[in-house]
């Protein structure tokens, strides 16, 4: 499981064509390409480790994300005393409700003998529980909301530091995912698919939804920083001073060191995960993982407990899912429900993990990070290919105008290409599993 | 009594007629789904673009009628593009499979490798429609507006509720029957679709019987095609056409389809019927008619809504889970593979 002269050569590939757009283009797009891109590697690594590992079929890693995102908000952004004054209390009240229906229906569920009695029990419970926790709610709800809607309107977070969110957003998609799990991990792969998209849909849903815990499509904003501000690089004289003496423009230095401030912490972070990653590929456990995945049936037959595995392995990979959602919202600064959307944060990072190779985690690092440089680099090459083609067109004639239009939706069409492609002609991707 | 029959049309109104043509919808998508996966046997991810992709080609054909003066009176002009949709979307998912997906069905590659293959099918198809018709939203209905005005029909019965029937409605369960029906006759009275439904029960046997599987495939995609163009189609008329809710029904039609048992048409039509009728009864705010039943001492003061709509993919989801877990093929026996 280590890396060959080759791979060595594509990480090097890939790293120089991020670094020629900083030659080219600007070092701030070129580090906000590396930003996201290691951030896309995290994703990419739990996307990794459910399929590449255990051959689990999760199209729900938008959900995950986001729940990260909720994470950060929930832990870093300032509480909102008044809020927690004129319904905090209720609603943990109705959420205990809630989840004290949950259980007595499952108790009930499995307690009870079959038959018609049962159903009923279930049912009954289930439906007035609903209500109860509804008029419990609601009340909470109409209050919070009512508090300044225009600048909070919503319960606020717990204050702490930001790097706090991020096991806290890992906790969140792994009990998520743990919920899930427990429900549809029996499924056949297809069924399992379906069920995490419906789950990433209704995780958008709620955040978009429930004011009163994530201000819904108001969004968040100003979650506050683990790094400096650039504005206070700016007005601090010993920054400019050294800046100056080295040359730089202290403004565009200011947030050139803000966004490496964050590409080191990043960096921490995924070199501790793909620590973790390959430690457990090459342990034991990483060989049994690997086992269920080529043939379930002769791994339980071994006396491997295929199911538990399957848990376990997708509460870690959506976890891992969950960090990278609330690392996504402190380098946004702001966590916005309606960006969510599944091409970007679904269907995107399963073209990175086929496209680096599925099963390696040198692999998901790779696609993610190439992957990301093209979904952002794609547009400015497509504008000027189709500059290029329409050149000979006269100007104001209608398709070029519609041409010249539509470039920006290239990405698309090229990501699905590229998967195409990989799939056919590559289909072990770049860095295949050894 | 006349409070009763207030309920009933405020029911029908607002639950049962949307609820009835967005079964429709649904149920054509879900076939198109649901024949994918018993002969072609993978889960089509890109199916809620090849409605898109249909709908769009109509659109453009229904301008290009537009602008040439052809309209079809009381109907939308659609209806007379929907060949031409159906035409274009057929070529479009026949180079499809003769480019990409006729490769691994040679290599007998694993359905979830094929699954994988339409997402970049999906990525692809969902490119090129905001390449050509951009990601707006697009009106091209055109005719009648409705068949009854709520106001008419206050007026002629002289409740005081109205019920409002849109055309595009009336014409979409119309043509959801005739689709459905023609559909049927054809897997059951033709040579042809008794060879697709042969060798959706037995490839093995329908093979050594001497059916040619690529015909047998080109047939399927066509009808494939038909169905999602008819479905894009109904859907943008009676809502609107906008590339990305298309993706986004991806959810619901997926659900019909294993609610109704996958591989099974009856059942893709059933389970479109059951996801719809929940998602507007669970979302729909019962408030007017409770009013109507309840005394009025007992009238509510809440809206009654169980969940906000915003949570119309939750209830697919749940009945979803829920079929799974007490009927894990379907309400009608699906298939497994």
């Amino acid at each position: 499981m280590t890396l060959l002269p080759r791979d060595i050569i594509l990480f090097f590939v890939v790293f120089g064509l991020i670094a020629a757009t900083g030659f080219f283009q600007s070092w701030n797009v070129a580090l906000g390409i590396v930003n996201m891109g290691l951030i896309s590697a995290i994703m990419a690594l739990g996307v990794n480790m459910q399929w590449g590992y255990a051959g689990l079929f999760n199209i729900g890693v938008m959900g995950f994300v986001a729940l990260g995102g909720l994470g950060a908000v929930l832990v870093a952004m300032p509480p909102v005393n008044e809020a927690w004054a004129a319904g905090g209390l209720r609603v943990i009240a109705a959420l205990l409700l809630g989840i004290a229906t949950v259980i007595a229906a499952h108790q009930a569920m499995r307690r009870l003998p079959k038959g018609r009695t049962k159903v009923f029990v279930v049912l009954a419970i289930l439906i007035v529980g609903f209500f109860i926790y509804r008029a419990v709610l609601d009340p909470a709800t109409a209050a919070i909301e009512k508090v300044n809607p225009a600048a909070t309107g919503y319960l606020g977070g717990l204050g702490l530091p930001v790097l706090f969110s991020w096991p806290v957003g890992a906790l969140f998609a792994a009990g998520a995912a743990w919920l899930i799990g427990k429900t549809a991990l029996g499924l056949r792969s297809d069924y399992l698919a379906i069920a995490t998209l419906g789950i990433a849909e209704i995780v958008i849903a709620m955040m978009k939804n429930e004011d009163w815990l994530s201000r819904g499509v108001k969004n968040v904003i100003g979650i506050p920083r683990p790094v400096p501000y650039e504005i206070d690089l700016q007005n601090d004289p010993f920054f400019v001073a050294r800046m100056t003496s080295w040359g730089f423009d202290p403004v565009t230095a200011s947030s050139i060191t803000v966004k490496l401030a964050y590409s080191g912490l990043f960096i921490i972070v995924l070199i501790i995960l793909l620590w973790l990653s390959q430690a457990a590929l090459a342990s034991p456990w990483g060989r049994m993982m690997r086992a269920i995945r080529d043939n379930e049936d002769a791994a339980e037959a071994m006396g491997k407990d295929v199911t538990a595995r399957h848990l376990q392995i997708f509460i870690l990979g959506s976890a891992v899912c969950g960090l990278a959602g609330a690392m996504m919202a402190t380098l946004d600064g702001q966590l916005t429900p309606g960006t969510y959307q599944p091409l970007r944060f679904t269907f995107l990072i399963w073209v990175m993990v086929i496209v680096g190779g599925s099963g390696n985690n040198f692999g998901s690092v790779l696609g993610g990070f190439l992957i990301w440089y093209l979904w952002v680099m794609v547009e400015p090459f497509g504008l000027t290919f189709i500059q290029f083609i329409t050149s000979g067109m006269a100007d104001g004639y209608w398709l070029k105008a519609h041409l010249l239009e539509s470039a920006a939706h290239m990405r698309l069409l090229t990501m699905g290409l590229i998967l195409l492609l990989v799939l056919r002609f590559s289909p072990r991707g770049l860095i295949p599993e050894r | 009594m006349i409070d009763l029959l207030n309920a009933i049309v405020a029911l029908a109104n607002f639950v049962i007629v949307p609820a009835i043509v967005y079964g429709s919808q649904l149920a054509l998508g879900a076939l198109g789904v649901t024949l994918i996966y018993g002969i072609l046997r993978f889960s089509n991810f890109a199916h809620g673009d090849t409605m898109a992709f249909g709908a769009m080609v109509t659109i453009l054909a229904t301008w290009g009628l537009q602008s040439l003066g052809i309209n079809l009176g009381v109907f939308p002009t659609a209806l007379l593009a929907l060949p031409i949709g159906i035409a274009g979307t057929a070529l479009l998912v026949l180079a499809t499979d003769r480019l990409v997906y006729k490769f691994y069905r040679e290599q007998k590659a694993a359905p979830v490798i094929l699954v994988i293959v339409s997402m970049g099918v999906m990525f692809i198809m969902n490119g090129l429609v905001r390449f050509i018709i951009g990601p707006d939203d697009q009106r091209f209905a055109d005719g009648a507006r409705f068949i009854i005005t709520a106001r008419d029909f206050k007026e002629k019965t002289g409740l005081s509720e109205g019920l409002a029937i849109k055309s595009t409605a009336a014409l979409t369960v119309v043509v959801a029957i005739i689709v459905v029906i023609l559909l049927f006759w054809f897997l059951n009275k033709t040579r042809t679709g008794k060879s697709m439904r042969a060798f959706s029960d037995n490839e093995d046997l329908a093979l050594l019987s001497g059916i040619n599987p690529e015909r047998v495939v080109m047939i399927t995609w066509i009808i494939v095609a038909a169905l999602a163009t008819t479905a894009g189609v109904l859907y943008g008329l009676d809502k609107s056409f906008k590339p990305f809710t298309y993706f986004s029904l991806l959810l619901p039609i997926f659900a019909s389809a294993i609610v109704g048992g996958l591989g099974n048409p009856l059942g893709a039509i059933a389970g479109g019927f059951v996801i719809a009728f929940s998602e507007v009864t669970v979302t729909y705010a019962f408030k007017k008619v409770a009013g109507y039943l309840l005394p009025e001492a007992w009238e509510p003061d809440s809206l009654v809504q169980l969940l906000s709509t915003d949570y119309k993919f939750a209830v697919s989801f749940a009945i979803l889970v829920i079929v799974l877990l007490f009927k894990p093929t379907g309400l009608f026996q699906g298939k497994s593979i």
